[in-house]
């Protein structure tokens, strides 16, 4: 294989594992200061045990995204040489703002949510709660913008191949960067909010609810509940920009290879790129042209338009249809969930088994759907680095197949190990009892001393 | 020199501190990892917690200087990478290690714990070794031929000697009892190969590398810099014998992990003074391989802002844990 084929392999199997772990630990950072205020207004332990359990999580995720994140600050230059030396201009300025505006912030007051109790006063950790759910959101900030800039670019002038920019204030807020940062920090949002529902359900299921559990429940199953019409809303919102700015996209991702008039919504069918054509389509007549333009026969540009520059047409059109497939779960999912609890009058064991697991195997969605949507919209961008004026090849890496292979392979062991080992540990800490100060002697006054981080 | 020329010289300055930054405060982690496979139970417990709430941030630095030299040189990113592709990727394998190991060994299944263990002494002993290597073929400008190969060899032995020797500094700072009594122990045995490492990369690189020779063995140049390699002698001495002081576990337990810090930064000031203006030695210099002014520019505002920012909430941190380690009580 070609070096610059697995130099886009390593790239790919590094993001996709990176990007598992910011995406829980952006919302939950959210979640964590939530809980840990909870427990201070209503000093219900359920939001004691539930903030200590999900900091575990949260310091678990947060290592394993640093020590992804640190490679890829390498990969850049390691893999894309070429990348740097076209875009840097552009690139360095979006990437050095992350350093310095989030990972020192963040990794600084981790630090303190994580070890500072006792050493410094309850305002004092609740401040830091706050900046490293800041941080973590900073990051997504900058990284979206650069992201976004190299689907949709603006603010730029291009001297002797070379980028350089022309305004800042144009390069962050590109046209597609507010609906991208939208549709990624909410897909957060659902990432944790089905895995604090998935396990807790798998805590019910088990046997081993504790004083969090119920609580917990209400409150990814609620979180899920609201958050899912808002993405699929950003994510209607996000696709009409595609469909604007890069239509080779979302023509792969309806499968439409003819310019047309009044063109159907495929659900279903295999795209076959040798033949441009789909076998066992199954659509709905006028759909694509309705949901994209909001007109009947409004006019769909096909594949055909765009013979070789537009992305492999299969994985983008599979990609879309698993996150679309995977939201609408998520929306059946929490609604049918919260409208059975709260029936039940919020009693976990009293739901059904199935419902409970269901949401247990749905743990793990949000990196289902998260990861499928950026396969969408990176594989989507193909063969394009920067959509329209910088092609992937056009940047090759001087380094030897052999050892871009090497290195590859022993990356995606190590990610594999870990990824099961973090699944496991998780199914592992749940089942363990709630980590709580011993409970007063029954008669003896209600006097909860513990401090949130005792 | 106007600004244009100015604003590498900036930046070639913020990223030396940067990986000068990240060497120390990483390499107290890395040495404390390495001495992890010395100890055992409830040691080695406070040995991890010592350094718990730091690494984290630590590491940042490493990602602060190759960002910097990312964004203010992109060329030489792309070849200094390139050239050192492997190791870099060892190295990384070995962060990767230490760090999920960190996160780990806490939460998992008692009985994996020895597993994780053994990923964080594997882990900060593969990163240590790497970087040792790094830095060897980097003075070398990636010179071919053997001699080079193996003056590289021994720096990948003797730097992780180097941060053994201020892992066993900080724990001597940061613990008390047996365990303090045992890191005197271990920073006696790192002070003689740190000595000679040092020794040897100050005969070999002048040696090795012909532009170190011009710098520093031309008059008047060699006295105006005798304060380099005296300090250093000095610095070294006064750990050694502080080490044999019986304070050295009460009122001095600061000094060992202070000189060294000192040793360290010593030896990276004269390791800039001999490479500069070259970013690789003898192929490309700093304006070279600079990005556009305005580029520049906007980061160094922005590196104005937070940088200040940055050390004092760093400094705020090292308050907050002054003193000796304890347990978490969880987490």
């Amino acid at each position: 294989m070609d070096a610059i084929l697995l130099a886009r392999m390593q790239f790919a199997a590094n993001i996709t594992f990176h990007i598992l772990f910011p995406t829980i630990t952006i919302a939950l950072g959210w979640a964590l200061l939530f809980m840990r205020w909870r427990w201070l207004r209503t000093q219900e332990l359920g939001w004691l045990a539930a903030y200590r359990f999900w900091t575990k999580i949260f310091a678990l995720c947060f290592a394993l995204g640093v020590v992804s994140g640190v490679v890829m600050s390498f990969q850049f230059g390691t893999n894309w040489p070429g990348f740097m030396e076209r875009l840097g201009n552009i690139a360095g300025p979006l990437l050095g703002f992350e350093i310095l505006t989030a990972f020192f912030l963040e990794a600084t007051f981790l630090a303190i949510m994580l070890y500072g109790h006792g050493r410094v006063s309850e305002r004092v950790h609740m401040i830091a709660t706050a900046l490293v759910a800041i941080g973590t959101t900073m990051s997504a900030f900058w990284i979206l913008a650069l992201n976004s800039w190299m689907h949709t670019p603006a603010g730029y002038e291009i001297r002797d191949g070379v980028f350089f920019a022309r305004d800042w204030s144009e390069i962050i807020f590109n046209s597609s960067f507010p609906y991208r940062l939208s549709h990624m920090l909410l897909a957060s949002g659902l990432t944790a909010a089905f895995l604090i529902a998935g396990v807790s359900a798998c805590q019910v299921l088990r046997g081993r609810a504790n004083v969090s559990t119920p609580l917990m429940l209400r409150f990814g199953l609620t979180l899920g509940a609201i958050l899912i019409p808002l993405q699929i809303l950003a994510g209607d919102l996000h696709g009409l920009n595609s469909f604007a700015n890069q239509p080779a996209k979302v023509a792969a991702m309806e499968g439409i290879w003819e310019t047309q008039r009044g063109a159907p919504l495929i659900l279903f069918a295999i795209p076959d790129e040798a033949q441009r054509t789909n076998h066992f389509e199954l659509s709905i007549p006028y759909g694509a042209s309705l949901i994209l333009t909001h007109e009947w026969y409004g006019e769909v540009r096909g594949l055909n338009e765009f013979k070789g520059s537009h992305p492999p047409v299969a994985p983008v059109f599979f990609a879309f249809r698993i996150m679309i497939g995977t939201g609408l779960l998520m929306l059946l999912a929490s609604w049918v969930g919260l409208w059975l609890y709260r029936r039940r009058g919020w009693v976990a064991e009293r739901l059904p088994r199935p419902l409970l697991g269901g949401l247990a195997l749905m743990s793990f969605s949000g990196w289902v759907a998260t990861v499928a949507g950026w396969y969408v919209t990176e594989i989507g961008r193909q063969p394009y680095m920067v959509q329209g004026l910088l092609r992937v090849d056009e940047l090759a890496s001087n380094v030897p197949a052999a050892h871009i292979g090497l290195t590859l392979a022993l990356y995606v062991t190590v990610y594999l190990a870990l990824l099961v080992a973090f699944v496991r540990v998780v199914i592992y800490l749940a089942g363990k009892p709630a980590d709580l100060p011993a409970a007063p002697a029954p008669g003896a006054p209600l006097q909860i001393t513990a401090r949130i981080a005792a | 020199m106007n600004w244009t020329e100015l604003l590498p010289v900036v930046f070639y300055g913020l990223m030396g501190l940067a990986m000068l930054a990240y060497v120390v405060l990483d390499g107290y982690d890395l040495g404390v990892g390495l001495l992890l496979h010395r100890a055992r139970g409830h040691d080695r417990d406070l040995m991890v917690a010592s350094i718990g709430p730091f690494w984290d941030a630590n590491e940042t630095w490493l990602v602060l200087g190759v960002g910097i030299l990312l964004v203010a040189f992109p060329i030489a990113h792309g070849m200094v990478l390139t050239a050192l592709y492997l190791p870099v990727a060892f190295m990384l394998i070995g962060l990767i290690l230490r760090g999920v190991a960190y996160g780990f060994r806490g939460k998992a299944q008692a009985r994996r714990k020895p597993l994780w263990d053994l990923a964080f002494i594997g882990g900060s002993g593969l990163a240590a070794t790497m970087q040792g290597w790094m830095l060897g073929r980097y003075i070398s400008g990636f010179a071919p031929g053997v001699e080079y190969l193996v003056f590289a060899a021994v720096i990948a032995l003797l730097l992780p000697a180097a941060y053994v020797l201020l892992g066993a500094g900080w724990l001597i700072m940061k613990t008390e009892g047996d365990l303090q009594r045992r890191a005197v122990y271990w920073a006696r045995l790192a002070w003689a190969p740190m000595a000679i490492g040092i020794g040897l990369i100050s005969i070999v690189t002048p040696w090795v590398s012909e532009l170190v020779r011009e710098r520093w063995f031309s008059l008047p140049g060699f006295f105006a810099l005798m304060p380099i390699p005296l300090a250093t002698v000095l610095a070294l001495g006064a750990v050694r014998w502080a080490l044999d002081q019986p304070q050295v576990r009460g009122r001095l337990c600061w000094l060992p992990f202070v000189g060294t810090v000192a040793v360290f930064v010593l030896s990276a000031a004269g390791l800039a003074y001999s490479l500069f203006p070259y970013l690789v030695v003898e192929r490309i210099t700093i304006w070279q391989a600079a990005s556009a002014p305005e580029s520049l520019l906007i980061i160094l505002v922005a590196c104005a802002v937070t940088i200040p920012t940055i050390v004092v909430y760093t400094v705020f941190i090292y308050r907050v844990f002054h003193g000796k380690a304890q347990l978490p009580s969880y987490g």
